[in-house]
């Protein structure tokens, strides 16, 4: 499968930083605001949230962040038009829940998500047999990345399983939690460094319960980059301008 | 095996499933490997068959009632389950799911609840057998159930508020499946409806089934129709369960129209929902265009949910149950109607079930079974508040 995300793997590339944020908020036109200070301020990737009125797997802060963008007026189709109208040099991810998708059709989500320029998704209650039931051939006519989480109880022969079907990186959920649990993330190396050991085929980056400089680092050390939502949209929700907010935390972190 | 039953891959027809995040990965294999076997086991069968006898009370008796009968022509039998230890339904499955929790290992119960019968249902078996239980509620709920709230601290449980969305039962399970995610080794999820990913539609419908069970041993013959409130619903289908294969007998599931079906502020799934996918399996839900979830509306807190279980969602689809529909005001006047004329004041979601009686037709030598699935204590102040009782 070839797209920005695969090529951007193709390099062997270490120490990604991939931020996540919730599109439509804090302002509906903010997505693309944030989406260009992400990329002059340098990450890597970027994985944009579609808010549901119901996520299941977040916690406080990005359930407060969906809720306001709803509010907001966001949809996939606003989501799909703003990223339209933008070049998207880096790869970009979309995550969101399956209902709405479903509801939008999956076959014409991917389709338009390849011509605005989506690398891959993120469906976390997609379960991957139903994945590779229905969907994984729309997913690859449409050259999407789909991103499959792994977590501290995940076993190892279905860590294997999911390696076998990933087609970008695996998310490796620090711990047993909701996104932005106060949940410290020193205490995943142990777990990390068994992923590292495993030689997967797929490139691993992990998420969940990333705050600091110190956090990236310490993920940095056993995987090959790590995912900050929650944290990110803390920091930028209040103040403006979004532009400096973003460009300070993203050099807080590198 | 029956075409209403689930199938191999957790679902009924094209409803039900498992579409959660991985993260409850391996406690929902956990279970779908081990509820029927556990199930099955003459240990289980033994315990969950005595503490339905000695602790709950059951067989709970099937009523002939006599002054509804004679009102609407027929044979108006009424399944005593309000009867029940803890006043409903609800607790034949939290016996059911505590056995199996013990079963399995698991120190710590949490579970969502919508009247509260369910949370109370849950803090009982958990003060039984002595496990931490912790009951996620909505906020609106909390208040509007106060008793029930109260039950459930008395008999050693934490009640945690969800203080998201509607503040209501849909809330409150997505509270409960975070919890489950942040602790998934030690916990067991007490789900208190057919709803949820798979296996619990099917696990929680095999705990209710003991209720058509007793019905089919207590009747002569069969009823011609068998009537219950839906919200999830978890009475429904234990009273439907033992009659699915036996066509001739009518299955009427009611909902909750709220205000009415044609306002806004309904819970009538069946009638205005479509297919989709909430709290982990494919059913039929109330949701707007972009697919979020419409909050919905009851005065009756356990059926104020804007979901219904796959199963029900199939036996729509497949035309093998009828689903309608009565508003708040139907219900508070079925309520007074059963109270005044059978000397029972039914909870306010079983109350809905019994206000189709007048749309049904019936004949004289008409069977009706109606699954009287709990009592009106909780729902006092409600029916001080709307009838004027104060």
């Amino acid at each position: 499968m070839k797209n920005k995300l695969t090529e951007l793997l193709a390099t062997k590339p270490s120490q990604l930083l991939n931020i996540f944020f919730t599109a439509g908020y804090p302002q509906i036109e903010d997505t693309n605001r944030i989406l260009s200070a992400l990329a002059t301020a340098g990450v890597d990737l970027v994985e944009i949230g579609i808010p549901f009125s119901d996520p299941l797997a977040d916690g406080p802060t990005i359930q407060e962040s969906s809720k306001k963008a709803l509010e907001n007026g966001m949809s996939i189709e606003r989501l799909l038009s703003q990223l339209e109208k933008q070049d998207l040099d880096l790869p970009v991810l979309l995550m969101g829940y399956l209902n709405p998708i479903l509801q939008y059709g999956m076959k014409n989500f991917c389709k338009r998500c390849q011509e605005v320029g989506v690398d891959g998704l993120i469906i976390p209650d997609l379960p991957l047999q139903i994945y590779l039931n229905e969907f994984s051939g729309v997913f690859e006519e449409h050259s999407l990345s789909n991103i499959f989480l792994v977590t501290p109880q995940t076993s190892e022969q279905r860590i294997r399983e999911i390696d076998r079907h990933s087609t970008g990186f695996i998310y490796a959920v620090s711990s047993a939690s909701t996104t932005g649990s106060k949940n410290q993330f020193a205490t995943a190396t142990d777990y990390l460094k068994k992923l590292k050991d495993m030689q997967l085929e797929t490139p691993i980056l992990t998420g969940f319960n990333i705050k600091t400089q110190s956090d990236f680092k310490t993920a940095c050390e056993y995987v090959d980059g790590a995912i900050i939502g929650s944290e990110f949209i803390r920091q930028i929700s209040h103040g403006e301008p979004l532009e400096d907010k973003v460009k300070g935390y993203v050099q807080s972190i590198r | 095996m029956s075409k209403y039953q689930v199938d191999s891959n957790g679902f009924y027809g094209e409803f039900g499933g498992a579409f959660i995040p991985e993260l409850l990965y391996p406690n929902i294999e956990e279970l779908r490997d081990n509820y029927l076997e556990i199930e099955k086991s003459a240990e289980f069968q033994q315990e969950f068959k005595a503490l339905l006898k000695d602790y709950v009370g059951r067989p709970t008796p099937l009523f002939l009632a006599r002054r509804l009968s004679e009102k609407y022509g027929a044979q108006i039998y009424l399944k005593r389950e309000d009867l029940c230890h803890t006043g409903a339904h609800k607790v034949n499955n939290t016996i059911g799911q505590i056995i199996l929790a013990e079963k399995l290992g698991k120190k710590r119960i949490i579970a969502e609840t919508g009247a509260g019968q369910h949370g109370v249902a849950t803090a009982t078996v958990c003060a039984l057998k002595g496990l931490d239980c912790i009951v996620y509620m909505g906020e609106k709920d909390i208040e509007r159930q106060a008793p029930n709230v109260a039950r459930m601290k008395m008999l050693g449980a934490e009640v945690r508020p969800a203080t998201s969305g509607s503040k209501t039962l849909k809330d409150a399970t997505n509270e409960a499946m975070r919890d489950w995610i942040n602790n998934p080794e030690d916990t067991h999820y007490i789900i208190g409806s057919v709803v949820g990913p798979h296996p619990y539609p099917d696990m929680v419908a095999r705990y209710q089934s003991v209720i058509s069970e007793e019905i089919k041993n207590q009747l002569e013959g069969l009823p011609d129709y068998v009537i219950a409130c839906v919200g999830g619903g978890s009475n429904a289908m234990g009273a439907f369960y033992h009659f699915l294969d036996d066509e001739e007998v009518q299955l009427i599931g009611v909902e909750a129209a709220g205000w009415g079906v044609e306002t806004d502020k309904t819970a009538a799934t069946l009638s205005l929902g479509t297919p989709g996918v909430l709290h982990a399996s494919r059913s039929i839900m109330m949701q707007d265009a972009d697919g979020q979830v419409i909050e919905p509306h009851s005065i009756s807190a356990g059926l104020d949910y804007p979901g219904i279980g796959p199963a029900h969602a199939w036996l729509k689809v497949s035309q093998r149950a009828t689903y309608m529909a009565v508003t708040d005001q139907s219900a508070l006047e079925a309520a007074t109607e059963v109270s005044r004329l059978e000397g029972i004041i039914p909870a306010l979601e079983t109350a809905h079930a019994f206000s189709v009686l007048k749309d049904l037709n019936l004949k004289p030598t008409d069977k009706v079974v109606i699954n009287l699935s709990g009592r009106g204590d909780k729902d006092m102040d409600t029916y001080m508040k709307e009838l004027n009782l104060r």
